[in-house]
């Protein structure tokens, strides 16, 4: 067993710090902590992030895991998770989450060449941003059961419906879409994958505001939007096979455990150099137990996500399944705990999120709110159990209707 | 970075696990817990010839020179059989120690009897107060002349009991020194205490112990410094061994929910006991990933103080949680004395004792922080 890493990884890592370090200081105010509502709640941010997308086309890294054929760099996986580290702990944007971490992936599985020429080329430049149409008022966790139709007529399709947690709908230019091609069909068979413009006629998009009154989140309605059937990606019928396989991309989170060390690096200067009671919270035995805690749990987590590489790299794909599920239930539910002893280290300066007493620029009175979003999203930590329990423990899978 | 065992190290893993597997079942295991010795001696012996007692040490000293990280296979699956032996007093703690700290006379002298399985050692350092830090060690060693005089009260000595040679951690004007003593040294009185965990956890009353200047481990005052360094690397094995626990308890539990039936089908195909077992392989899963990683750095020499007590607090939480829910999904059944799972559940509270409480280890890791 050998934990090292390699010269060359450790070099790229260096790199990766460097360009970061100097990048994110040219983050807008707007752009505040981090994350995804950083992004899409503004327009300043947005720009800082279709910025930071140009800067990282530039340099390769936004194609950092693309096969060379793509004009990718096709890295080590443990490459691509010393990057995902680092782009963690500086919460910096511009790997669009949609286009490069979800629709690239599709694209390289099922699109054909003119395609591949047409939408993957934009998103390997830093110049195509999406939106994700998967999840439906009535379709969440059983996605499979969408009923969002997309109907051949001549040349194109013709869409109806409506799409709903579209994050970054109100901003995005494209979206990816699963909807059913075969009214008659029932769960996985007869859904196809799209890609749709968003300034078509017949696009509504509404905000759908989070709990403190930020935007990221829309609902997405279609009236008879006609598509050109050159935007089917892959087989009609057959896009529940690729939405699966761009499941697994949604789940790694390594950033997550790079971005709590981070925030525990804060924490820990906050406690020294904070008193209460007559000494400094670092001596207080509560705080203290809560800070061990939670860097108990980001080191272990990081422990997860360099073992997803190990499996990835010796092609254990049924343990590489659990261990993303691990790491997402993992990371996420360590957010919430970090967020919630933070604010209660803080006491009632825990509460403050825009203002200029708050304690680490109000960023866990934001994380106290947003991580409930992460525990739901990107398959609920409910699934990601049940994952666990078939993949990992083959326990008798669910049987559904 | 290549984060599998080579092959053989797998060997050694399945060595012992199929001598284990042959020479002591749960049955056994229960018979040694209620057995006055709390030990095999005919296992013990069996053990010593396959060679597991020296494979850590140097081969200077008769051993095999193998890295820690085929120390920490050896201690999981001891940990999954529930393997009731001196290997953790003995061995580790004691073994080390004196690795750590011992003249070379005493190394050449002990370590081969270690391996040999003739000798088994008790490191004696917890005392009434039962406080893991260097101020919890106040019984004296007073000098006279060419001999110590040791009179006073330890506690929660691992296998005192059946040792032959005790490691004593006692106060002298240099600070805490550690002393070879002989066991079987009339002055001292033995007991067994009744401790839930059935293993061989000892009081040791000393009274007017003479002991000669010789069995200084190291030098006068160097005693805490050499323990530090012994525990950096047993507390390690120990977690190591506790997760082989967890793994037999997650095992044992998978097996059992596939088997017992309800309502006329599997308990395992309900979602409630689907989340509970999830959780405990995340638990077992995160905390073995960091076990590895603690155990190469040990090997590469790294500054593990941080990683050590993150470790420990880590497996000793995750140990009773996987436990706790292991008898939930096993039902009443798993609450009796017949059925295995007890054995783990019991092992996951002795163990938390043993090189550091969660708190222990939570209050060392603060500081380390610079908290």
């Amino acid at each position: 067993m050998d934990f090292k890493f390699t010269e060359k990884e450790l070099a790229l890592k260096r790199e990766f710090e460097v360009f970061f370090e100097a990048e994110m200081k040219k983050a807008p105010p707007e752009f505040g902590n981090g994350g995804l509502e950083a992004i899409y709640n503004t327009d300043e941010g947005f720009q800082f992030h279709k910025y930071m997308a140009e800067r990282l086309a530039e340099t390769g890294w936004l194609r950092l895991g693309w096969p060379k054929k793509f004009g990718g760099m096709e890295a080590s996986i443990m490459e691509q998770i010393i990057f995902d580290e680092v782009v963690g702990y500086y919460s910096a944007p511009g790997i669009d989450p949609f286009a490069v971490g979800m629709f690239a992936p599709t694209l390289m599985a099922g699109a054909n060449d003119e395609q591949k020429e047409r939408l993957l080329k934009p998103i390997g430049e830093g110049k195509a941003f999406y939106c994700q149409g998967w999840s439906e008022p009535d379709a969440g966790s059983d996605l499979a059961s969408l009923t969002t139709s997309a109907i051949r007529d001549g040349d194109e399709y013709v869409i109806n419906g409506q799409k709903t947690w579209t994050t970054g709908g109100h901003k995005a230019e494209y979206m990816f879409l699963l909807a059913r091609t075969d009214p008659d069909s029932k769960r996985g068979k007869g859904l196809s994958v799209f890609h749709l413009r968003m300034d078509l006629p017949g696009v509504e998009v509404r905000p759908l505001l989070y709990m403190d009154g930020q935007h990221l989140y829309n609902e997405v309605f279609f009236k008879d939007v006609r598509i050109p059937a050159t935007d089917l990606i892959g087989v009609e019928g057959e896009g529940w096979a690729l939405t699966r396989q761009t499941m697994n991309f949604e789940r790694s989170g390594a950033g997550g455990f790079s971005g709590a060390k981070k925030v525990l690096e804060d924490l820990l200067v906050y406690v020294k150099n904070t008193n209460r009671n007559g000494k400094p919270l670092s001596k207080d035995p509560s705080t203290r137990r809560k800070v061990v805690e939670l860097y108990i749990g980001s080191e272990v987590g990081q422990s997860l996500a360099h073992k997803i590489a190990d499996l990835h790299a010796k092609g254990d794909f049924m343990n590489l399944i659990t261990t993303a599920s691990e790491s997402k239930l993992f990371s996420t539910e360590l957010a919430q705990q970090l967020s919630n002893y933070a604010t209660e280290i803080m006491g009632p300066y825990g509460q403050l999120q825009h203002d200029e007493l708050a304690p680490l620029g109000g960023s866990m009175a934001e994380l106290y709110q947003f991580c409930k979003g992460a525990t739901i999203f990107a398959g609920t930590n409910e699934i990601q159990r049940n994952l666990i329990a078939w993949t990992g423990l083959g326990l008798p899978r669910l049987k559904f209707k | 970075m290549d984060l599998s065992y080579n092959s053989e190290q797998e060997m050694l893993r399945k060595s012992v696990a199929e001598f284990l597997a042959k020479e002591c079942p749960f049955d056994t295991v229960r018979e040694i817990e209620d057995s006055e010795e709390g030990y095999s001696a005919k296992i013990w012996k069996k053990m010593a010839k396959l060679g597991w007692m020296e494979l850590y040490f140097p081969e200077e000293y008769g051993g095999l020179g193998d890295p820690f990280q085929d120390l920490t296979i050896i201690l999981d699956e001891i940990g999954k059989k529930a393997f009731p032996s001196p290997f953790f007093s003995t061995v580790v703690q004691c073994g080390i120690t004196l690795l750590e700290g011992g003249s070379e006379a005493q190394k050449k002298d002990l370590l081969p009897k270690i391996a040999s399985g003739k000798l088994i050692m008790s490191m004696a350092q917890l005392e009434e107060e039962a406080s893991y830090l260097e101020s919890g060690i106040q019984m004296p060693a007073k000098l006279s002349g060419d001999e110590y005089t040791l009179s006073g009260k330890k506690l929660f000595a691992l296998d005192a009991n059946i040792a032959n040679t005790l490691i004593v951690a006692a106060k002298t004007d240099e600070g805490v020194t550690l002393l070879l003593v002989d066991a079987k040294n009339p002055g001292i009185a033995c007991r067994k205490m009744g401790a839930l965990g059935k293993n061989n956890c000892c009081e040791l009353i000393f009274n007017d112990v003479k002991v000669s200047k010789d069995a200084v481990i190291g030098q006068p005052g160097q005693g805490w410094n050499i323990l530090e360094k012994m525990a950096s690397k047993a507390t390690v094995a120990k977690a190591a061994e506790m997760l082989g626990g967890c793994y037999e308890s997650i095992d044992m539990t998978n097996v059992y929910a596939k088997q017992r039936e309800q309502y006329s089908t599997p308990i395992g195909g309900f979602q409630a006991i689907q989340h509970y077992m999830a959780n405990m392989k995340l638990g077992y899963d995160t905390s073995l990933y960091y076990m590895h990683k603690v155990a190469w750095m040990t090997d590469e020499g790294m500054d593990t103080t941080k990683e050590v007590s993150a470790l420990k607090a880590q497996v000793n939480e995750q140990y009773k949680f996987i436990t706790e829910r292991a008898i939930q999904i096993h039902g009443g059944i798993g609450t009796t004395r017949e059925f295995n799972i007890g054995l783990f559940y019991r092992r996951a509270k002795a163990f938390e004792y043993i090189m550091g409480s969660t708190d222990y280890h939570y209050d060392l890791l603060a500081d380390a922080l610079e908290m």
